[in-house]
């Protein structure tokens, strides 16, 4: 009988301490003077800023809501019918653009002066109104010192060093798909190369990765800990991950955009004073000051700025090669961006064991190559190249409005009608990448044979 | 007539709870699955689609591979621990057991980052190894590593529910084999195995089933050919339209319940059920040395290997900077210090999250094994399934589901829309614990044998007294075991979570850890806020062990 009683108990006090919790738990929210931001920003740039917020209107509680960029996207999408958010604060531009298609953006005019049009060559505003941009950030490269120096592996400079083999299986980067910031980097690579190089070259340096990452910051994390040697990454998260002391360096190669971190009211804000109040905040002088924290690092948008930065700070309005070599062309990525996205997924992505066997053939076989002279064995090796770059589309296709249609497929109304289907497309495109890589693979070991 | 009725009032309760919080609010979010992306209309194109993409068959296939061999490798990390621990005489069992549970929680993030320190192809083990021997092992790559870490990650929930089985058979079973001349393996293999099945089976599907459909460690070690991966790769990219998500979705789900059912079937027919007493659980006698020192060093050298994420976890959290060496630099308490002055309400929200949605899916679990197993309801089985079914449901799911369900429903009294509730949260954590608590649950009333009700019933008393005072507590043990597996695991849910949390002051600790490991100088704190989740989940686990353990030793004292 005691053992009875004994359950019973246990589950009593569970319940009893659960009450308990229950009553301190239950928030007392303020229905007035506060503002909700989700955002994707690290909690030290929005603590930062939060604090610095509230000092100057003392009424306002903010409150930030962390979500990943596509969760952020996805709660503001399906709370739109009861909307709590007021602002919605991430970097990738597509997310904002997603939110503007469905209508769940609110144009908001600036009142502060003094910011330029455009940060490199990347236009700081949506030029519908709906979105500003407030900082602006670069791609680039960074490594870990103590492991390229274990390796015995030089330091990188240019997006084409990592094509060398001596990268081979110590480079990471995120996938475009998953990570909006990656997106830009590839689109860039695209423009500035064109699709034909521009793919060409991105294969060949993913042919080196270690792996490819499911969340953006999973890049500066693996370097951190020594996962992987070099990533690919935003220039903050380099820069801050040395500043939190990881033996690890940054640098910008020659070809870089800078992509603007953004922010928008969302559609029917309960606040919509208090979040008008945060953007002029944002792009006041003051604002603009705490983006130079090390462990925040943006590139302010406001060039005055610049004058209280450290030394080493890059400045785009004054350095033009940050950002100003590529003239980057929003509307051409828009119009492409699901679709890229898929085919880096396609040919990358899902492929990239297949991938890293056909890069590892091909340069053991230019190993062999070095000082011979055979002519065969060089034919070969060219084929396997192109088989490697070879692409399922060219980029005519790309920019054909209706097939990247089958890519996005958002029915607005039930009338509405789309061809073709993702799955179907992507499937063909996998089978030619697949046997193309595989034998691209046999054609080079065939070279090493003869060498 | 209220002894026909009763049963199908219960069982309509919790069907309605079901269908209201787990299978209108998936179905919101996975129609797409069935429609024509360009018409709108029904279709099974999208599964034909599936079937013919050979990438989605490769990961079908992996999957599956995965599954099979993690529970091949999880039941030989189990069952020597369980055995030993529930045979013999054995001193610190009880800790034993409570370090056996501490693999379940896995905190999102910070454990991928620890593993990887420890097992990566440049983690402490490969810098040694290369140092010593000049070799390189790739604990972590590919299908080999998600096995590994499925195994030492899932194993407890066969160590739980086995052990649990234990200790809930039949002495005289044991002794009248005894007396027949049975003995050692044998003994094990004809007469204490076979009495434990239903535990061991409700083990061993978890680990299949949480294989199969386990989305963390394929991500971790970045293995996109597999189902789950599949899925939420196209689920979360951003202004997603591909409709295979959900179609893989529907199909991890499916295949989830087929495997379930092989699972039932195998123990159908059979009766595991104690005799006409209480169980006891089984004789415990003393080793002989070398037996002992066997035994403990295959104990500790068990526990070392599934503890190790967690002692990297400890070190990452004690560390200042930790970067392709065998161990931090430096060592600091600053981490646990920025942990507790800034994020002490996570950890309360936590407790009373997971504490109550643990309690919710032991009560409801009960209910479901007692209506499936002990009434004549028609189609009490889909009780089973439905709930069994949310296993395979992918976190981001069931949290866009939510909130396209419960956005527009205001609350009465609060005033606003039960989506940003903080019960929401709680309401998730159980639809998604519930099928632990539900098939220990089931496994642990499958050996309480009916007679007991019966004699109960022939003695006057009614159907609430009976299951209240004869058959809850027969099962305490498989409660428990259901109670601790959901409240661990529930401590360091992320997914659903993530997109459900609306207000910082009603986070849990997997959000806080999620907004630490976003930045850099965020892991230490990070690490220490998972290692605090760890360790309040040991304690709670070892308490409950400690209350079964003077249960019985009450029970033992009161018969004997």
């Amino acid at each position: 009988m005691r053992q009875h009683k004994n359950t019973f108990y246990l589950f009593a006090s569970i319940s009893l301490s659960v009450g308990l919790l229950l009553s301190q738990a239950l928030p007392a929210h303020a229905l007035e003077d506060q503002l909700t931001v989700v955002t994707s920003y690290p909690k030290d740039l929005t603590t930062t800023f939060k604090k610095a917020f509230e000092k100057q209107y003392p009424g306002i509680k903010v409150e930030m809501l962390k979500k990943k960029t596509t969760a952020g996207v996805k709660y503001i999408q399906e709370t739109a019918s009861n909307n709590s958010s007021d602002l919605f604060w991430a970097s990738a531009p597509d997310a904002f653009e997603v939110l503007k298609e469905d209508g769940l953006l609110q144009k908001y005019t600036v009142k502060a002066t003094g910011i330029p049009e455009v940060i490199g060559s990347y236009p700081i505003n949506d030029p519908d109104g709906y979105y500003k941009g407030f900082a602006g950030s670069g791609y680039g490269i960074m490594w870990n010192t103590r492991y390229l120096k274990a390796k015995k592996i030089p330091a990188p400079h240019e997006w084409s060093d990592l094509t060398k083999a001596v990268y081979h299986g110590h480079t990471g980067m995120s996938a475009p798909s998953r990570s909006g910031t990656t997106h830009l980097t590839v689109e860039t690579i695209l423009q500035g190369e064109g699709w034909d190089n521009g793919w060409k070259l991105m294969k060949e340096i993913a042919g080196n990765f270690h792996t490819v990452t499911e969340r953006s910051f999973g890049v500066p994390d693996g370097v951190n800990s020594g996962q992987f040697g070099v990533g690919i990454v935003i220039d903050f998260f380099g820069l801050s991950s040395q500043a939190s002391g990881f033996p690890v360096e940054f640098v910008y190669p020659s070809v870089t955009t800078l992509v603007p971190a953004n922010i928008a009211i969302v559609n029917k804000a309960p606040h919509p004073e208090a979040a008008g109040a945060f953007i002029e905040f944002l792009l006041s002088d003051a604002g603009q000051r705490i983006l130079l924290d090390p462990k925040i690092r943006r590139l302010p948008v406001r060039p005055e700025i610049y004058a209280l930065a450290p030394k080493d700070f890059p400045n785009p309005f004054v350095d033009k090669s940050i950002g100003a070599k590529v003239k980057f062309d929003v509307l051409k990525s828009k119009s492409r961006y699901n679709l890229v996205n898929s085919m880096f997924d396609v040919m990358v992505t899902y492929r990239l064991d297949d991938l890293r066997k056909a890069t590892k053939a091909v340069q053991d076989a230019e190993k062999a190559m070095v000082g011979k002279d055979n002519a065969e064995a060089a034919q070969l090796i060219t084929e396997a190249r192109a088989l490697i770059a070879a692409l399922p589309i060219d980029e005519a296709k790309s920019l054909d409005k209706e097939f990247a249609a089958t890519f996005k497929k958002k029915r607005k109304k039930a009338t509405d009608k789309v061809t073709g289907r993702q799955a179907e497309v992507e499937q063909q495109w996998d089978a030619m990448v697949k046997s193309n890589y595989a034998k691209a693979k046999a054609l080079a070991e065939k070279a090493s044979s003869l060498l | 007539m209220v002894r026909v009725r009763t049963p199908y009032l219960i069982a309509s309760t919790l069907a309605f709870f079901l269908l209201v919080f787990l299978v209108i609010p998936v179905g919101e979010v996975i129609y797409v699955a069935f429609q024509d992306s360009s018409t709108g209309a029904l279709t099974l194109i999208n599964f034909v689609d599936f079937f013919k993409t050979s990438l989605f068959r490769e990961s079908f296939v992996n999957s599956f591979y995965v599954a099979g061999m993690s529970v091949l490798f999880a039941s030989l990390i189990a069952m020597p621990l369980a055995y030993f621990t529930t045979r013999f005489n054995f001193g610190g069992s009880i800790i034993i057991q409570t370090l056996g549970i501490v693999p379940l929680i896995m905190p999102p993030f910070v454990g991928a980052v620890a593993m990887q320190l420890l097992f990566g192809s440049n983690g402490s083990a490969n810098l040694l190894l290369d140092q010593w021997f000049g070799i390189n092992i790739p604990f972590m790559e590919g299908l080999n590593g998600v096995i590994l870490v499925e195994s030492i990650h899932y194993f407890p929930f066969i160590l739980i529910n086995l052990s649990a089985a234990l200790n809930n058979i039949d002495r005289s079973m044991e002794e009248a084999a005894q007396n027949l001349g049975s003995s050692g393996m044998r003994l094990f293999r004809r007469i204490v195995l076979p009495l434990a099945m239903p535990g061991y089976l409700a083990g061993a599907s978890l680990v299949f089933l949480k294989a199969f459909d386990d989305l963390g460690t394929p991500l971790l070690l970045n293995v996109n050919n597999m189902l789950a991966t599949q899925a939420y790769l196209r689920i979360s990219s951003i202004g997603i339209s591909d409709p295979m998500g959900y179609v893989i979705s529907v199909i991890l789900v499916l295949f989830s319940l087929f495997s379930l059912w092989v699972s039932m079937l195998a123990s159908k027919g059979k009766d595991y059920s104690g005799g006409g007493k209480g169980s006891s659980g089984l004789l415990k006698r003393d080793m002989r040395g070398w037996e002992k020192a066997g035994a403990y060093a295959l104990i500790v050298f068990l526990l070392i290997l599934v503890l190790s994420p967690h002692i990297s976890l400890l070190l990452l959290s004690f560390g200042t900077i930790w970067s392709y060496s065998v161990l931090p630099d430096a060592f600091t308490t600053a981490h646990y210090v920025e942990v507790i002055s800034t994020t002490r309400e996570y950890i309360t929200n936590t407790l009373l999250y997971a504490g109550i949605a643990a309690s919710f899916d032991v009560f409801i679990g009960i209910a479901i094994s007692y209506v499936v197993l002990r009434t004549q309801v028609i189609g009490r089985r889909w009780l089973d399934y439905i709930a069994t079914g949310a296993l395979a449901v992918p976190g981001v799911v069931l949290g866009i589901g939510y909130l396209r369900t419960f956005n527009d429903f205001n609350v009465p009294v609060i005033g606003k829309p039960l989506a940003s509730w903080w019960v929401i949260i709680v309401i998730a954590l159980t639809i998604r614990r519930l099928p632990y608590a539900l098939r220990a649950c089931t496994a642990a009333l499958h050996q309480v044998s009916n007679t007991l009700e019966e004699a109960a019933e022939n003695l006057g008393a009614g159907k609430t007294a009976t299951v209240r005072k004869i058959v809850v507590p027969l099962m305490a043990g498989g409660i428990v075991a259901g109670f601790v597996t959901s409240f661990a695991t529930a401590t360091v849910e992320l997914s659903a979570t993530l997109m459900l949390v609306t207000a910082e002051s009603d986070a849990p600790l997997a959000y806080g850890i999620y907004v630490f490991m976003q930045s850099a100088a965020g892991r230490g704190p990070g690490a220490a806020l998972g290692l605090i989740a760890v360790v309040v989940v040991a304690l709670g686990s070892y308490l409950a062990h400690h209350f079964i353990e003077r249960n019985k030793r009450l029970q033992v004292t009161s018969t004997g």
